[in-house]
């Protein structure tokens, strides 16, 4: 009798890359939801434009490729970029700037450097980081979080300024958009008013109220909540959330201790911009990641240095997208030089 | 001063930690590993049953790690049930024996099981059923009063080799004496496989006599016998033996269920707590390991002067009407084996020799059973069809989670598909036991163990040919050399030669030309005297004249 053959093992665990991309995308619907609920509309146009456009172009650049492209889009990974990518940029960015980011992430980042496992800067951050340089104004345009002032805009206010550029008769962009929290601090310390003084002004207290920022303590909560949960389940590493967020706590604590009046607390670093979205969703995507388990602690312990750098000295109000590919850079060298000591080696 | 006292209390009970851990039954953990599903129950529902004889047998030569076996026996020759039909190749080599009485009919290529799937040479035996003993002198107990190298030579000529699937030669592992710790491996940690459990279970007694034997052998201080805690039928039967023996040489050890612990280095760090160190024996830190059944081998070999011929093998898995252990001669047709297991379902699919986990699938079941096969699984088509082309490596790094030998797979992987030898060495590429636990999570199903393989056979066969190509140069040099050589002597003779010559014809010349000078100077010299005397001739007559 004749058999077939295969390579060992003939047993598998079943977790496909299919499910851990899709575990990922249900660890961010806690995170998604509370953004909605502050942010409003414009939240879930991002999504919407994201996921299409993000799609489209995997689907056209994969025919170019000659790829399986229904079995490759299956795969989940882009759109998860897509989800990362829709909930990292501002609730009231025109339809372009998510098209441009979405583009950039899928087809430069992401397919010219090979495809899935392949690239070595995170596509959603590229993207970010593509409409963050070319459009700086743009990429501010959040809109109050509910509870503030009046809110976010409603349905056709957010439509018509989003896909047509049009604003309600009478009303600037100034009128329905407001600086976050952490954009705040940064342009207020430019003109010479402290933290205390900007948290205490009547003009901003409603924003300040809470832990950090209303609405923006809720969403890192949640997003928080969601990826303790991809952690539980073993999809993303331990030790990178681990590694960013008590580097985080530490250097951030350390400066608000030598001066809080122009150091933002320990609390508003860590439950505020995209502190946690960060941790647990754009930090911990394996592919541009230090993959040894000494590496993903300097990996985690990078980008916490980077963002409280460039949040305090840069030039950007939240600079998560600029560390995560600047330690993305690193990850190789970090791997090289990280490898654990195999077995029985005496110098262990 | 109390503090600093109780300081150095702690410190001290740290230092004599690893070596109280053997004696305190505390366990180490290994890295990584897997929580697996046993799927035992399959095959243990019934006692070892034996298979009734058939007519032909295969003996391939090489059932060893190690040199081939040479062959004794010719076409034609009648052999004796035991009788020894090829020996030992070399120092790590095996002897093989017939399993039946009966008539030698061919030596020749035969498929053999192996991971390569290629022919081996064999031998093929045809039984006379007459089952004639060759002539058997048991030492028995005896073996208290008889010298380690006596008894390695009867454990050596008897065949005796690894049975847990390694299958290296028992004897070359027993070299050392005096080491301190004899660990006999029960535990199976792979799925599906139950021939050493069952083992236990029916045959404890043997088992310890025979590691009685091999630790008189090394002259052991303790015995431990591993096993895994998802036996406790086995543990219960070997704990009732060791409670007899009551001299406290033996000590069972219930260890946790993970792959592999029964691994050799994992096992040894599991119980000792200490890492056999890199291309070193367990010898290095006073332990040596022995599988259950290699010590049954043993205890047969000196009680019963039966050398390996037979063992016992779970043939397994959904794809057997009727899973079981079957006591089965080497050399017997895989065949035999499955019928007498009532057969293959109608849904079965692929035949495995080995358990799931580090198992190779066999093309055809026209093969031999050898002395590693320690199971046989047949596997249904309701096991999910692994994809036709896997997914691209995401890095995810659960592989490094699982490694028991701390290695980075997804590294290895990538400097295997670009064929990074460099890299692939600094990454400790031959370190990998095969054991297939990151294969075993990939999400991406990476056949990550046969990009292993693979790469080992690349550089193996690399390093040999430039070995060759070492030797053809070096060769090929120190020929040039001495051609080289050859021509300056050569030359250098000839130089001399004219040299020589040329001395000798100066000399020659030089004498000619010595002797016309002189010639002339005595010419001058007479003609210079004459002139003088001339002149003075000239004087006195001129003198006259005044």
């Amino acid at each position: 009798m004749l058999f077939k053959q295969s390579p060992s093992p003939h047993i598998k665990q079943s977790l496909s890359v299919h499910d851990m991309m899709f575990m990922v995308i249900y660890a961010l619907v806690p995170g998604a939801l509370a953004s909605i609920y502050f942010f409003g509309w414009g939240v879930l146009f991002n999504l919407a434009i994201a996921i299409s456009i993000c799609l489209a172009t995997e689907a056209i650049i994969l025919k170019l490729r000659q790829r399986d492209v229904a079995h490759t889009l299956q795969d989940g990974s882009a759109l998860l970029t897509a989800c990362l990518l829709a909930l990292a940029l501002p609730s009231l960015a025109p339809w372009w700037i998510t098209a441009i980011a979405s583009i950039s992430a899928i087809a430069v980042a992401k397919h010219l450097y090979g495809g899935l496992g392949f690239n070595p800067f995170n596509p959603a951050m590229v993207g970010y980081i593509v409409v963050m340089i070319s459009f700086p104004l743009e990429m501010t345009l959040w809109s109050a979080p509910l509870g503030v002032n009046d809110g976010w805009p409603d349905f056709s206010t957010t439509f018509n300024w989003v896909f047509l550029g049009a604003l309600p008769y009478g009303e600037t962009i100034d009128s329905i958009s407001m600086a976050t929290p952490i954009e705040l601090i940064k342009t207020q310390l430019n003109q010479m008013h402290d933290i205390t003084e900007t948290r205490n002004s009547k003009e901003f207290s409603a924003l300040f109220s809470g832990l950090s920022g209303a609405g923006w303590q809720w969403i890192n909560l949640c997003f928080l909540a969601g990826g303790l949960w991809l952690v539980k389940k073993d999809v993303a590493d331990w030790r990178i959330p681990t590694a960013f967020l008590i580097t985080l706590v530490l250097i951030s604590n350390i400066f608000s201790v030598i001066d809080y009046s122009t150091n933002s607390s320990t609390l508003f670093h860590v439950f505020s911009g995209g502190t946690m979205l960060c941790a647990f969703f754009i930090a911990t995507d394996p592919v541009t990641a230090s993959t040894t388990p000494k590496g993903r602690w300097i990996y985690g312990i990078g980008i916490a240095a980077l963002v409280y750098i460039i949040r305090s000295w840069g030039g950007y109000p939240d600079g998560i997208a600029f560390a995560v590919v600047l330690m993305n850079m690193a990850a190789p060298l970090i791997d090289y030089y990280t490898q654990p000591k195999v077995y029985g080696d005496p110098n262990k | 001063m109390r503090i600093l006292h109780h300081h150095m209390q702690v410190k001290l009970k740290i230092m004599n930690r690893n070596h109280n851990q053997l004696e305190e039954g505390i366990l180490s953990k290994f890295d990584g590993g897997l929580k697996l599903v046993g799927h035992k129950q399959v095959s243990t529902g019934s006692a070892i049953s034996s298979i009734t004889p058939g007519k032909h047998y295969v003996i391939p030569l090489q059932q060893h790690i190690g040199a081939i076996s040479q062959v004794l026996v010719k076409s034609g020759d009648r052999v004796l049930k035991g009788q020894m039909i090829a020996k030992r190749g070399d120092l790590i080599s095996a002897a093989i024996h017939a399993p039946v009485s009966g008539v030698v009919t061919d030596i020749k290529q035969h498929a053999v099981p192996h991971v390569s799937g290629l022919s081996d040479e064999c031998i093929f035996i045809e039984n006379d059923f007459k089952d004639e003993w060759i002539e058997r002198n048991p030492l028995g107990d005896d073996y208290n009063h008889t010298a380690s190298p006596n008894l390695r030579k009867i454990i050596r000529d008897a065949g005796i080799v690894g049975l847990g699937g390694a299958t290296f030669p028992a004897s070359v592992k027993q070299t050392e004496i005096n080491l301190k710790t004899l660990i006999l491996n029960g535990a199976e940690c792979e799925p599906y496989i139950s021939c050493d459990d069952i083992l236990m279970r029916e045959r404890a007694a043997e088992i310890i006599s025979g590691a009685d034997i091999i630790g008189h052998i090394i002259k052991a201080r303790r015995c431990i016998i591993a096993i895994e805690d998802n036996k406790p039928e086995a543990i219960k039967a070997i704990q009732a033996v060791i409670d007899e023996d009551g001299t406290g040489f033996f000590r069972i050890q219930a260890i946790p269920t993970i792959y592999p612990s029964g691994g050799e280095k994992q096992l040894i760090k599991i119980i000792t707590g200490k890492e056999v160190p890199m291309n070193r024996f367990p010898a290095e830190i006073d332990v040596l390991c022995h599988n259950v059944a290699t010590a049954y081998a043993i205890h047969r070999a000196i009680y019963f002067a039966e050398p390996l011929i037979s063992r016992i093998t779970t043939i397994t898995g959904q794809g057997i009407k009727q899973p079981q252990n079957i006591e089965v001669l080497i050399g017997t047709p895989m065949q035999a084996c499955i019928e007498h297991c009532g057969g293959y379902t109608e849904d079965s699919d692929e035949l495995i020799m080995g358990g799931p986990m580090m198992g190779f699938t066999l093309k055809s079941d026209d093969l031999p059973i050898v002395k590693a096969t320690n199971c046989l699984l047949v596997t249904t088509k309701e096991k999910e069809m692994p994809e036709q082309h896997h997914m691209p490596c995401i890095r995810c790094g659960k592989c490094v989670d699982v490694c028991p030998v701390r290695l980075l797979p997804q590294q290895l992987y990538w400097y295997a598909s670009s064929k990074n030898t460099d890299r692939l060495l600094e990454h400790n590429l031959f370190d990998c036991i095969e054991c297939g636990c990151c294969a075993y999570v990939c999400p991406s199903d990476i056949p990550l163990v046969q990009y292993y393989r693979a790469a080992k056979t690349t550089f193996i066969q690399q390093e040999r040919e430039r070995k060759a190509s070492d030797i053809a140069r070096q060769r090929h040099e120190a020929h040039q050399f001495r051609l080289e050589k050859q021509k300056k002597e050569r030359a250098e003779r000839l130089r001399k030669k004219r040299e020589m010559l040329k001395n000798k014809s100066n000399d020659k010349e030089a004498d000619k030309k010595d002797s016309k000078q002189a010639a002339i100077a005595d010419a001058v010299a007479r003609a210079q005297a004459k002139k003088a005397e001339r002149l003075k001739e000239n004087k006195a007559a001129d003198q006259d004249i005044k």
